[in-house]
């Protein structure tokens, strides 16, 4: 039986789309979603679930979308994962799911992120009410800091079971990297909103502008609470700390997205942040954050080059990003590597790059890049934006005594977040470094398990 | 509403120099001298760091020099207003312990800055000078809370008050008299910078705090970074206080002035909606 080729999803024209935020995939209609459905073999000892990191039943819910019933697809989803509709967008499914799916192998995998995607965004369109079950109510208080994916699953798990959540988040929005990193045109804000509202009816109080070591030691929650979960990410950006890094117009990428996401930057002088806009930009890292930084200062009107010590195949972004990002027009320059920004009267003008080649593979497996020795050249430019990776987040761990870390300075956890101190749990970005959406949710929800057992 | 973030004391101290206090526990309980809040006013602001100048029972207060936009927003706000978002107390506490004999200079709206911390160097029982430093005579705020203070030295630019010239030129002078233990100063770039020259030059530590541009305040953007010495530090987690004469003034006074040009369109749109800001 020859393999039908994959249904893609609709996505907006690229010339049109790269003139705004609005969302660059629309998903798939009723019709591509049953097509792409009825590719699924349905097999009796499916892989695509092993390789998801919360082992959501795929077969299961695919098969409901073959059979129209569009509800039941969204609560086999639910019953695993509480965010089904941020997942479906921005899980690196072709290194997950749809890389474990038979079909690989043979073909195309089945489309799994977009299937899962269209399944919640028809239980948003259709007013499906989450059902709001929560276990009997339990006389015990937990304290989750930290909004982001990890601390928002931890959230709604615990709550469920029945206990007194208290979620305390420093920035004006919860969230996380859901709303102050990942941009608009990849995933609505609005969709995050609606989850936050759900823990909302789960009864979670979200305590918003709170930073935790400073504005409630750390002590006083040991005091408080029968529980504690830390959620608080991998947020602090690192810089490559080449000379001129302090120069005007050289940004994080976390900064630069921060001004645009969270605080509306792109509409300035309407807004009160600004954000530099350029005639030419340059990213450096090859990551997902990479990819959203780009998209973004072309969306303000910049040209835009990915610069890249690696080559292509080496880039630890999804490969549909970098897709999305090839066809609005970004450019991409890999083997090279800035070595100095170049600055007049404290403004960035210029970034002096040398020219790599790949060598032996190193400790991460990937082919490690050498510098050509006399190839340097300079690009000119008046914004750089750096995005080549983030360290864990301090705010927090410099005022939590006692809370053993690991070599990286990240928290120590076991597989259900249990760390040095027995009250204290944590997940996601914190413990890991930075990852997934879908690993800081499934730590978030292992935890819960184990908080569970421990209170009990 | 509830009273979280109510102003609930407003007045202007002198002309662009408005004091508030305002209702938030959890700042008020928590703040230690040289730490700091970050406000956004309403739904579209922007998030501005400002000084915990002082605290009393679940209140605590900030001065507010007007310099752009979001400032001149915030000086036309009253008494029963609330600020939208607050969060604080955030940066490293200043650190302080019993010293000796210390020397505490505060320009402009420095000298309020300076006041937790001239009276937490008083509760460690040490000896203070400090060295209050404004354009001309109207603009020594908030005097009569340095009142236990061993000695203050009044400058003004135009010798309408005390010492003619700038607040190194007095510190410089002091310097050649007596011996300190160490030092503070907060106030402009420029007065900061000159001190600390002052104090390298006298061989005497001195701690500044840094006013850099920021957006979140909790280390997640990096745009708050300053060199000190060999190392790219982030003023809101690791700072706002430096040795200052191990930062990189040249570097930080032109990070100040990055979005200058952004800044002068956003005050003028405001002006043009408001008209004269003559409630400043
Ligand atoms: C630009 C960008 C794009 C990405 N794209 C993808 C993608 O496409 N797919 C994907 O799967 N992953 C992606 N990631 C990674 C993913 O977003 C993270 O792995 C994930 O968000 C980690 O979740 P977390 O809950 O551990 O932490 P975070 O999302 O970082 O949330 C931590 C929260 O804790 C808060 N906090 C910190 N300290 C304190 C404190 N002391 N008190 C109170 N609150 C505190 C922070 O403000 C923050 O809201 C991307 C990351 C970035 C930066
Ligand atoms: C830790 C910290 C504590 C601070 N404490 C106080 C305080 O107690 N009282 C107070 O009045 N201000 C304080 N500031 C400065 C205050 O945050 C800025 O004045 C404010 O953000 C300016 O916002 P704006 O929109 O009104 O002006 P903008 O339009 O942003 O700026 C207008 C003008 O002010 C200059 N400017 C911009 N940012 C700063 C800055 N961070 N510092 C100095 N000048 C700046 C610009 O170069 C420009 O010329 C503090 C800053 C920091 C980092
Ligand atoms: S949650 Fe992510 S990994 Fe799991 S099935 Fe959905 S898209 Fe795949
Ligand atoms: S492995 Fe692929 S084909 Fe098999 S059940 Fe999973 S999604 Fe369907
Ligand atoms: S203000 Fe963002 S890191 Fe300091």
């Amino acid at each position: 039986m020859a393999i039908k080729e994959r249904i893609s999803p609709i996505e907006r024209k690229p010339e049109e789309r790269a003139k705004d935020f609005l969302e660059v995939s629309l998903g798939f209609d009723e019709e591509r979603a049953i097509t792409e459905a009825r590719r699924c073999l349905q097999c009796k000892n499916p892989p695509c679930i092993s390789g998801c990191p919360v082992g959501i039943d795929i077969p299961g819910f695919i098969k409901q979308i073959v059979e129209k019933n569009f509800e039941n697809a969204y609560k086999i989803l639910k019953k695993y994962n509480s965010l089904p509709a941020i997942c479906g967008r921005v899980c690196p499914q072709e290194s997950q799911c749809e890389k474990a799916c038979v079909l690989n192998k043979v073909g195309q995998p089945i489309s799994i992120g977009n299937l899962e995607r269209f399944a919640a965004d028809w239980a948003s369109r259709n007013n499906v009410k989450d059902e709001v079950l929560i276990e009997k109510k339990q006389n015990k208080k937990i304290a989750i800091i930290g909004a982001g994916p990890a601390g928002l699953t931890n959230a709604a798990e615990m709550a469920k079971r029945g206990f007194n959540v208290d979620l305390y988040e420093v920035f004006h929005t919860a969230g996380g990297v859901l709303v102050y990193g990942i941009p608009e045109f990849r995933l609505p804000k609005e969709i995050v909103r609606k989850e936050i509202n759900f823990l909302k009816n789960l009864g979670v109080d979200i305590k918003l502008n709170l930073p935790v070591g400073f504005a409630i030691h750390p002590r006083k929650l040991l005091e408080e609470y029968d529980a504690i979960f830390i959620g608080v990410g991998a947020g602090t950006p690192k810089f490559m700390n080449i000379d001129g890094t302090e120069l005007n117009g050289v940004y994080s990428a976390n900064e630069f997205l921060t001004r645009i996401n969270l605080m509306k930057a792109y509409e300035f002088p309407k807004t009160d942040t600004p954000v530099k806009f350029a005639k030419k930009v340059v990213v450096i890292g090859g990551g997902n954050t990479a990819m959203d930084a780009a998209r973004s200062a072309l969306r303000l009107g910049a040209d835009v080059t990915i610069v890249y010590r690696r080559s292509e195949n080496e880039m630890p972004a999804r490969k549909a990003e970098i897709f999305h990002a090839k066809e609005e027009g970004i450019k991409f320059k890999t083997l090279t590597q800035p070595i100095r920004y170049i600055g007049e009267n404290g403004k960035l003008i210029g970034i002096e790059c040398v020219k790599m080649k790949l060598g032996e593979p190193d400790e991460s497996g990937r082919r490690r890049p050498i510098p050509i020795e006399g190839s340097n050249f300079i690009i000119e430019t008046e914004i750089a934006i750096e995005a080549i990776g983030t360290q864990s987040n301090k705010l927090l761990l410099s005022q939590f005594k006692g809370l053993e870390l690991n070599k990286w300075g990240y928290i120590k956890a076991d597989e259900f977040g249990r760390t040095s101190i027995p009250k204290v749990f944590a997940g996601g970005d914190i413990v890991t470094g930075s990852a997934t959406v879908i690993l800081a949710m499934g730590a978030g929800k292992k935890a819960a398990t184990a908080m569970n057992d421990f209170l009990s | 509403m509830p009273e979280i973030n109510k102003i609930v004391e407003k007045k202007k101290l002198a002309y662009g120099i408005h004091m508030f206090w305002i209702k938030n526990e959890y700042v008020a309980k928590n703040a230690k001298a040289g730490q700091f809040v970050i406000f956004r006013i309403h739904e579209s602001g922007e998030r501005i760091p400002l000084t915990i100048a002082g605290i009393r029972d679940d209140e605590f207060r900030v001065i507010v020099k007007a310099v752009g936009k979001t400032t001149y927003e915030m000086c036309r706000l009253k008494a029963g207003d609330s600020i939208l978002d607050i969060v604080g107390p955030l940066g490293q506490p200043s650190e302080i312990s019993k010293f000796g004999k210390v020397l505490v200079i505060g320009g402009g709206v420095g000298i309020a800055t300076i006041i937790p911390i001239v009276k937490e160097l008083k509760n460690k029982n040490n000896k203070v000078d400090v060295i209050l430093a404004a354009r001309n005579k109207n603009y020594f705020i908030l005097e009569e809370e340095f009142k236990n203070v061993d000695n203050v030295y009044f400058v003004t630019d135009d010798g309408s008050r005390g010492f003619k010239g700038f607040a190194h030129q007095m510190m410089e002078k002091l310097l050649e008299e007596e011996k300190y233990d160490i030092s503070w100063a907060i106030g402009p770039s420029l007065m900061m910078k000159a001190c600390s020259e002052i104090a390298e030059k006298h061989n005497l530590k001195i701690w500044v705090s840094l006013n850099s541009i920021m957006v979140d305040g909790t280390g997640m953007c990096g745009g708050c970074r300053v060199r000190i010495g060999n190392e790219l530090k982030y003023t809101c987690v690791d700072g706002p206080e430096f040795d200052g004469r191990l930062v990189d003034w040249e570097s930080f006074n032109s990070r100040l002035i990055q979005y200058k040009e952004e800044e002068q369109i956003a005050l003028q749109k405001y002006l043009e909606k408001v008209g004269e800001p003559t409630w400043l």
